[in-house]
């Protein structure tokens, strides 16, 4: 069934790291920085820790969106976690590709702990992107 | 999963007083959870974390036989810990519970009422599909010998030695050279107090020969590092000095009658000469001479001599003495292997190795000594006093072909060096600089008073200097050319004499040292401290610390400072004479590892070894510090972070997706 456009509420799941994005969410909420509700939040304890199979997992469930965010580079909390997990962004992009999933739909962005209103603007900014895309064409693939 | 096992989950969702509800139906939220399999109980309550709020969770796992928990309230950075808690005093492992996030990112930062209960449920959700997989978790405890290993016997290393030594613990001092000291023995004075530093510094080394907790090894260094936090295995190679210390006084008699005098001396930066049995310095701690066998005329040339053996009184010369090998066990390492001077060989446009006036601040540092090859008189080689003389800054530093940092000193002992020849000498200084760095405690006073002691400033980095002059008159002198940007004017100085203001550089062995801590280094080559700011004396090797120019260019009083520092990280640990380990860290499992050892390569910290017996990877829990990223890392899914685990996840990202 595909929904039209209008009525189309994205699900997007966002992988965000303990220390700096996951704190920075929770600083948005204590500053009453509101954003559409869409976005389900799963805290790792570093972007360095997210296996590929999970991005591959929630889109091939039917996730819309996948947003990482992570400290800036230079902030990791486990040195440089985040920047194991920029290196593997590019191949994750085109594995999602081959399974017929634009790689826009992916978003990799550094969020400080300190930067509520990034976070707010960040996941604003990615759920209208996704809006704008239409739903993801995972129920029309197989799903693991 | 046994039928005793079966997941019975209890939730519970908060109002947090207004907080959560009303925006979040949370009646609502507690009815749509309770339809879950595996759910047993689902209720709502004003405030989970007050005290009847963990005691309805107590009871019901006492009543209801829960063996799950989750509590759906506020952010679990804020109270994750005060329900793991009451978990616990229900008698469950505290890791069988798990916190969704309905008001920090629910119900403060949603507009419309039903999407935020929309929300709430799918975050709920999560949390009980993931609970569903939660592992009961322990930490272990380990106990830390109480002792501490100090690599490097300069100013830092003997500061924390004393540091350490001083709250009560036994430390090993280990140096690699003949006697402790390091740089700072080699100074004159001290910018800006211009304080003697042997009359500073003497003393301390004595404190460090004498402090009954210390136990130098010096002529030695760190063979072998095993082990880890709390309990390193440590094996010292001590270096045949072929003078038994127990037995020497310190005469220095062997010294005086040695027949090989012609031997450059390294404490004197090459301007005078020692002899084959040596101390490098009158004062030198301890006050045993060692003999250089590379230079001795029977352990290095095969000749017969034995002067030494023959006026030693005590019997004290030993030519059979071989490498002794010492095993220590210490619950911390703190590292204090310093900077080497930046050589200027290589730079060509400073003519140094081809004028013999000009020198590097080490060797002027020895030539103002009253111990150095001129007993303090700043001279020319030809014997005569200089009567004008530039100073280079920024020799191989903040220079993109050399080292593209600041030395962080030079500025100021350049400007010591020209208070000194001023007073000394009365010679016409030249300072040439890029930027006057003077950011301490009385810096800017001195570069003041230096100024109006009459030393000349040129803001410019030298270009060339040269013996071709441009007066006869001055014939015999270098010529130091150089574009003054204030004036906007090439200058050309005639001088007696040039010091080259050198920078600083990772002491040689380093690199070494480095590897056999499994410290890491940045691309200068200094120790990588955990965290730069607010973790600047600890290393990512948990029970490994950092003191002075090691991780750094840093001048004396900063030095001793975050040596100080180094050595209350290392008291800290062992006066609490445990470590606990970390209950989420990784695990490898050994059926599924095919010993690829992508996980020791992604590892920051050291903590994974390759069992080369059983060829699979083994993370040391000590070490680990469970950040994930040898799971990622892992192509067979053998690495996986406990709390972490795929099912986890995965079982996560299902359930919110449903």
């Amino acid at each position: 069934m595909v929904k039209s456009m209008s009525d189309f509420q994205p699900k997007i799941i966002a992988l965000v790291c303990n220390w700096c994005t996951y704190t920075a969410a929770d600083l948005a909420g204590t500053s009453r920085l509101s954003y559409p509700a869409n976005i389900r939040m799963i805290r790792m304890m570093c972007t360095g820790m997210i296996d590929p199979k999970y991005i591959l997992k929630a889109f091939l469930d039917g996730a819309d969106g996948v947003f990482i965010g992570g400290c800036h580079p230079g902030d990791c909390h486990y040195i440089n976690g985040n920047l194991k997990f920029k290196k593997r962004m590019a191949g994750m992009e085109a594995i999602i590709k081959q399974f017929g999933f634009d790689e826009n739909r992916l978003r990799l962005r550094w969020i400080g702990a300190s930067e509520g209103p990034e976070f707010q603007h960040n996941m604003t900014d990615f759920i209208q992107t996704i809006q704008d895309m239409g739903p993801s064409p995972a129920q029309g693939i197989m799903v693991l | 999963m046994t039928t005793q096992n079966k997941p019975r989950i209890g939730v519970y969702i908060c109002h947090c007083g207004m907080n959560i509800a009303p925006k979040v139906d949370v009646e609502e939220v507690a009815r749509s959870i309770q339809t879950l399999d595996h759910v047993t109980v689902a209720r709502d309550y004003k405030f989970m974390c007050s005290n009847p709020g963990q005691d309805m969770i107590i009871n019901d796992i006492k009543e209801l036989g829960l063996n799950r928990v989750v509590v759906a309230s506020c952010s679990p950075r804020m109270h994750e810990k005060t329900f793991r808690n009451a978990v616990k005093t229900a008698g469950l492992n505290p890791y069988y519970f798990q916190m969704a996030n309905i008001r920090e990112q629910v119900s403060w930062v949603t507009k419309d009422s039903q999407e935020a209960t929309e929300k709430a449920k799918s975050l709920v959700a999560a949390a009980v599909g993931r609970v569903f997989f939660h592992q009961p978790l322990e930490t272990r405890e380990v106990s830390v010998t109480k002792s501490v290993l100090v690599i490097g016997g300069g100013i830092a290393g003997m500061q924390a030695a004393l540091t350490s030594a001083n709250a009560g613990y036994e430390v090993y001092l280990v140096e690699r050279e003949p006697s402790i000291g390091g740089h700072m023995a080699k100074f004159d004075k001290t910018f800006p107090t211009l304080d003697c530093a042997a009359c500073i510094m003497t003393p301390k080394m004595v404190d460090v020969l004498q402090h009954p907790g210390i136990t130098l090894y010096t002529w030695s260094e760190v063979h072998k590092v095993e082990g880890f936090i709390g309990n390193f295995e440590v094996t010292i190679k001590k270096n045949p000095r072929y003078v038994d210390e127990k037995k020497c006084t310190g005469c220095g008699t062997c010294m005086q009658k040695c027949p090989t005098k012609k031997v450059v001396s390294e404490f004197n930066e090459g301007l005078s000469f020692r002899t084959a049995i040596y101390t490098p310095f009158p004062q030198a701690v301890p006050n045993v001479p060692v003999i250089d066998a590379d230079h001795c005329r029977v352990l290095g040339q095969n000749k017969k001599c034995g002067v030494c053996v023959k006026f030693c009184e005590t019997k004290a010369i030993d030519f059979e003495q071989k490498p002794e090998f010492v095993t220590l066990t210490v619950g911390a390492i703190i590292t204090a292997t310093g900077f080497q001077a930046v050589n200027p060989s290589g730079m060509e446009q400073y003519g140094y190795g081809r004028f013999p006036e000009v020198y590097t601040s080490l060797e002027f540092e020895r030539l103002n000594n009253a111990t150095g090859p001129t007993s303090g008189k700043v001279v020319m080689k030809n014997g005569k006093v200089p009567e004008r003389v530039a100073i280079v800054h920024c020799v191989g530093s903040r220079d993109t072909r050399h080292k593209k940092y600041c030395s962080r000193v030079c500025c100021m002992y350049s400007m010591k060096f020209a208070h000194l020849l001023r007073e000394k000498t009365g010679a016409e200084v030249w300072e040439f600089y890029i930027d006057i760095r003077s950011p301490g405690k009385l810096y800017e006073e001195f570069y003041n008073r230096v100024q109006e002691e009459g030393v000349r400033f040129i803001r410019g980095r030298v270009a060339e200097i040269t013996d071709i002059v441009d007066d006869a008159t001055d014939e015999g002198r270098l010529t130091v050319i150089a574009e003054s940007t204030l004036t906007r004017r090439t200058v050309r100085v005639p001088v007696d004499m040039v010091v080259l203001s050198v920078g600083l550089e990772p002491a040689r062995g380093s690199e070494d040292i480095g590897r056999l801590l499994g410290v890491s280094r940045d691309g200068d080559g200094w120790f990588n401290e955990l965290h730069a700011k607010l973790a600047p004396v600890a290393t990512p090797i948990s029970g490994i610390f950092l003191a002075g120019c090691c991780q750094g260019p840093k001048d004396i009083p900063d030095t001793v400072a975050q040596s100080m520092g180094a050595a209350g990280e290392a008291i800290a640990l062992l006066a609490k004479g445990i470590v606990t380990t970390q209950a989420e860290i990784s695990r490898i499992d050994p059926d599924l590892c095919s010993g690829c050892k992508s996980c020791i390569e992604s590892c920051s910290y050291s903590a994974i070894r390759f069992d080369e017996a059983r060829k699979v990877a083994v993370v040391n829990e000590a070490l680990c510090m469970g950040c994930g990223s040898c799971a990622a890392a892992c192509p067979s899914s053998a690495a996986g972070v406990k709390h972490f685990t795929d099912q986890q996840v995965m079982g996560e990202i299902e359930s919110i997706l449903l």
